[in-house]
């Protein structure tokens, strides 16, 4: 590889956010024909440097050289232009417009200069067709799944001739076989010899795809390893900077006593919930100091049936019960009021108000559970935020920063606080670790060890099976939005049983209505 | 740390930096052109000039811009305010013209119990079709902009209602403490708005609102209550500004009463640094730009600006305050000079500032 020239080059590149070095002297290259994997834990600076390479930000020091040329993105739009295409975590399409439209959004094809809509439509089922997506690209992009979005995402990057294509978290609201079509387009795109930049918090996806390694930490360069040569263990070990010992601390909690918490009346039953369109009647008993965790496929109904508990969306059927007395939840307020509390996988659409400080975010649950006559003291409040900054280790230590500007593990651990001040009996986590680097994943799943064991109740949905494995005491497996199953979670459950359940819903259908 | 120098980046980033300094900016160049401007007389124990002049003026602006902002905070906004407005005048002058002695301060009393209570009933109107039937805040407002107009001519029967009642013009032109009345009437409103909202938690719920409403509703706030309140309070702020308009020149006119008020106002906002996106609010900003906007009006007077480029002249000024205080255009100036200018060192100082704890 090194006997070929570096489509791209980035050297001692620096950004400085107001009260933050988000990189510093950061060196990277990338070569025609390769995935390279940029890796990081959170606010480990890739963010950044994607957004410098692409100009969205400007650098405070350094030099890009797109083939050998010095350039200075000053947008996203002239990085395309130039062949450097980027899809990003989040979804940046619109959903109001069709999926031709968003493919082709800023450079439709035109015929005596008005837009040649026949034909836009046509280049439009070409493309996807080469990436084995069968939808009608004349439909609104927001009536499909996340998970095809992301793919229309790829299909407009690639379709701009791209040389440099950013795949910035691309794999994080997939499921399984969309992951494996999305390595399958990947491969496909490097042996035409586009040069993909990979960010990913997934090890195993890495391995299975990327030729060479770069690691940051905490915006420094930690360096350039090809895959080969860095063991899964070593590269985790460049990218936190310590030891493991929390994470095997957290392995050593594997298989947790269901006999022991399941007594005495439960802090929440539903029977027969359910809503139509969303999720089939269910049943489903949380007990006091109790982890359920909820697997399932993206789409299968893990977070209808948590928005159901909070009153996020109204049951239209069957009987929901706290504490033994039937009650009905009308809405997020009197969900509240029981003293349930859900933080949403969407954290940046559901979940944080991004104007708003760190401290305002924490305390907002409570000051609105209080009504806004009753201020929570100023006092207490710095009181509160301190010690859950603390407590959770959020950085930065500024309980005043806007909560945009954290990272995204950071952000959940915000979210976070903001539901434990509220002192919780039932407190469901939506996707909690979702792209959330090793270290916060870890810090959050002791977390919920933690609190169980003081007693609270907590519903935890993830789509990774290994952590719900680690933390529930038993798994309630969602499918096709039916709550198909539930297993204790004994020795004998292994992911590989939970998997064949979600992908046959068989097993055990007798213990569905336990 | 504490040296002026170390400082002045704080000083020129405070938000407030650029307003300010256009409405000193305004006043320096109305202070050249006429040198008397600056003038503050003692007659009779009332304080008199252009400047006492400007914020007597301003104070109706100010009045509506401070419910304006709210709404905007929730990412809404409020068309019809120049229609409470005249829609409220209108009310209490009709209802003055129609006793006997209406130069008693109970008929004035009254008279503004039942106007208010009108214009609250129109605020409630609006939030309830924003909040509760969820029609767009733009299209919501738009409605009671042009019913209120036909409301209020409907209320003073097509005609100017005049009146004699030296209490009820005590609001507009009449002075408390050496001040005009209207100056403390505004000031007393502005703290009750801000106690309203930054001695509760109403102020960070409504950011929380506009900020993002999803979030907000997960949360457990009940984003209809507040968005109902903000209507009626914008209501209720314009309301008083009906008065203090109608009381200048003791008559109503349902047909130009607070004409075109939601757009200064609005703008006021803008300038004072809210985005109409909703979020975060600045009280003392919109404070700052209703100043900017009824000092340039006076200039515009004051300096003999053509009536027919007046309009011009004011949208320029308006448009570069905009453009001086969007981020974007603030960079894109910096890039400019960036190679003359030093590196940004104050980042590198404050970055210290937060690792020290």
């Amino acid at each position: 590889m090194s006997d070929r020239h570096p489509v791209l080059t980035m050297t001692a590149i620096s950004k400085f956010f107001p009260g933050v070095r988000a990189l510093d002297g950061v060196d990277f290259r990338l070569f025609p024909g390769e995935v390279h994997a940029l890796m990081g834990e959170n606010g480990a600076g890739k963010s950044t440097l994607i957004k410098v390479l692409t100009g969205v930000y400007g650098s405070d020091a350094g030099t890009i050289m797109l083939d050998g040329a010095p350039v200075s993105f000053t947008g996203p739009r002239q990085a395309t232009a130039a062949g450097v295409s980027t899809v990003y975590q989040e979804v940046n399409l619109c959903p109001n417009l069709s999926v031709a439209e968003n493919i082709f959004i800023g450079r439709q094809p035109q015929r005596f200069g008005t837009v040649n809509w026949r034909e836009m439509r046509r280049r439009a089922g070409t493309l996807l067709a080469r990436l084995d997506l069968d939808i009608d690209v004349g439909e609104l992009l927001g009536g499909y799944s996340l998970a095809v979005q992301q793919m229309v995402a790829i299909a407009r990057a690639v379709d701009v001739r791209a040389r440099v294509l950013i795949l910035d978290e691309p794999t994080s609201s997939l499921d399984a076989d969309e992951v494996a079509q999305l390595m399958r387009i990947m491969r496909q795109l490097r042996d035409e010899g586009i040069a993909i930049l990979f960010v990913t918090h997934f090890l195993d996806q890495v391995y299975e795809i990327a030729d060479r390694i770069t690691v940051l930490r905490n915006g420094r360069l930690v360096g350039e390893y090809p895959t080969a040569d860095l063991p899964q263990y070593a590269l985790v070990e460049k990218m936190i900077g310590k030891e493991l010992d929390t994470l095997e601390r957290l392995d050593e909690q594997a298989g947790r006593d269901l006999a022991a918490v399941e007594t005495g009346v439960p802090v929440v039953e539903a029977t027969g919930l359910a809503r139509t369109g969303s999720v089939a009647p269910f049943s489903l008993t949380i007990h006091q100091g109790e982890v359920v965790g909820m697997a399932g496929l993206l789409g299968s109904g893990r977070t209808e049936v948590a928005r159901l508990f909070f009153g996020a969306d109204r049951a239209d059927r069957g009987r929901l019960a706290v504490d033994g007395q039937p009650v009905t939840i009308r809405g997020p307020v009197a969900a509240i009021d029981r003293n349930i509390a859900f933080c949403s996988e969407n954290r940046r659409t559901e979940g944080l108000v991004g104007d708003l400080s760190v401290r305002e975010n924490i305390i907002l649950a409570m000051q609105a559970a209080r009504g806004w006559l009753r201020p929570v003291p100023r006092r207490r409040q710095d009181e509160l935020v301190r010690r859950y900054v603390e407590a959770l280790s959020i950085r930065p230590n500024d309980p005043d920063m806007p909560v945009r500007n954290l990272s995204g593990g950071n952000q959940q651990k915000v979210l976070l606080a903001r539901w434990l001040i509220t002192e919780p009996r039932l407190l469901i986590l939506d996707e909690p670790t979702r792209g959330i680097d090793i270290g916060a994943k870890a810090e959050i799943q002791r977390l919920v060890v933690q609190l169980s064991d003081g007693g609270m109740a907590v519903l935890f949905i993830s789509a990774e099976l290994e952590e719900v494995l680690r933390l529930s005491h038993k798994v309630a497996v969602m499918r096709d939005r039916q709550l198909v199953t539930q297993l204790a979670n004994d020795d004998s459950l292994d992911a590989e049983r939970v998997m064949r359940v979600i992908a046959s819903g068989a097993e055990q259908k007798g213990r569905d209505q336990a | 740390m504490t040296t002026w120098k170390a400082r002045l980046p704080g000083v020129t980033g405070h938000r407030l930096f650029w307003p300010v300094v256009v409405l000193v900016t305004l006043v320096a160049a109305n202070a050249v052109y006429r040198p008397s401007f600056l003038a503050i007389e003692v007659k009779d124990g009332h304080l008199y000039g252009s400047l006492i002049d400007i914020l007597r003026l301003s104070a109706p602006l100010i009045l509506v811009a401070l419910g304006m902002t709210l709404v905007i905070a929730t990412g809404g906004i409020d068309l019809s305010v120049g229609s409470v407005v005249a829609v409220s005048g209108a009310v209490a002058c009709l209802y003055i013209s129609r006793q006997p002695d209406q130069g008693d301060v109970g008929t004035v009393l009254t008279a503004l119990v039942i106007a208010a209570g009108v214009a609250l009933l129109l605020g409630a109107w609006n939030g309830m079709l924003v909040a509760v039937i969820g029609i767009q805040p733009i299209i919501a407002t738009l409605i009671l902009m042009v019913a209120g107009r036909g409301l209020a001519q409907l209320v003073t029967s097509g005609q100017i209602i005049t009146i004699n009642s030296s209490p009820y013009r005590m609001i507009g032109t009449g002075h408390l403490l050496t001040l005009p009345f209207a100056i403390i009437l505004a000031l007393a409103v502005t703290l009750a708005v801000a106690v309203l909202t930054r001695r509760t938690a109403l102020g960070m719920i409504i950011e929380a609102v506009g900020g993002n409403a999803e979030a907000s509703r997960l949360a457990g706030i009940r984003a209809r209550r507040v968005k109902l309140l903000v209507y009626v309070v914008s209501a209720a702020c314009a309301a008083v500004a009906g008065f203090m308009m109608t009381a200048n020149v003791s008559s109503a006119d349902g047909n130009s009463a607070g004409l075109w008020v939601e757009l200064d106002a609005i703008l006021a906002v803008v300038i004072g640094g809210t985005s109409l996106a909703g979020g975060r609010f600045y009280l003392s900003g919109t404070i700052v730009g209703a100043l900017i906007i009824q000092t340039l009006t006076t200039s515009v007077y004051a300096m003999n600006i053509d009536p027919q480029t007046s309009l011009l002249f004011k949208a320029m000024v308006v448009i570069v305050v905009c453009l001086i205080q969007a981020p974007a255009f603030r960079a894109r100036f910096r890039r400019r000079r960036g190679a003359a200018a030093p590196p940004p060192v104050p980042v590198d100082q404050q970055k210290e500032q937060v690792a020290a704890p």
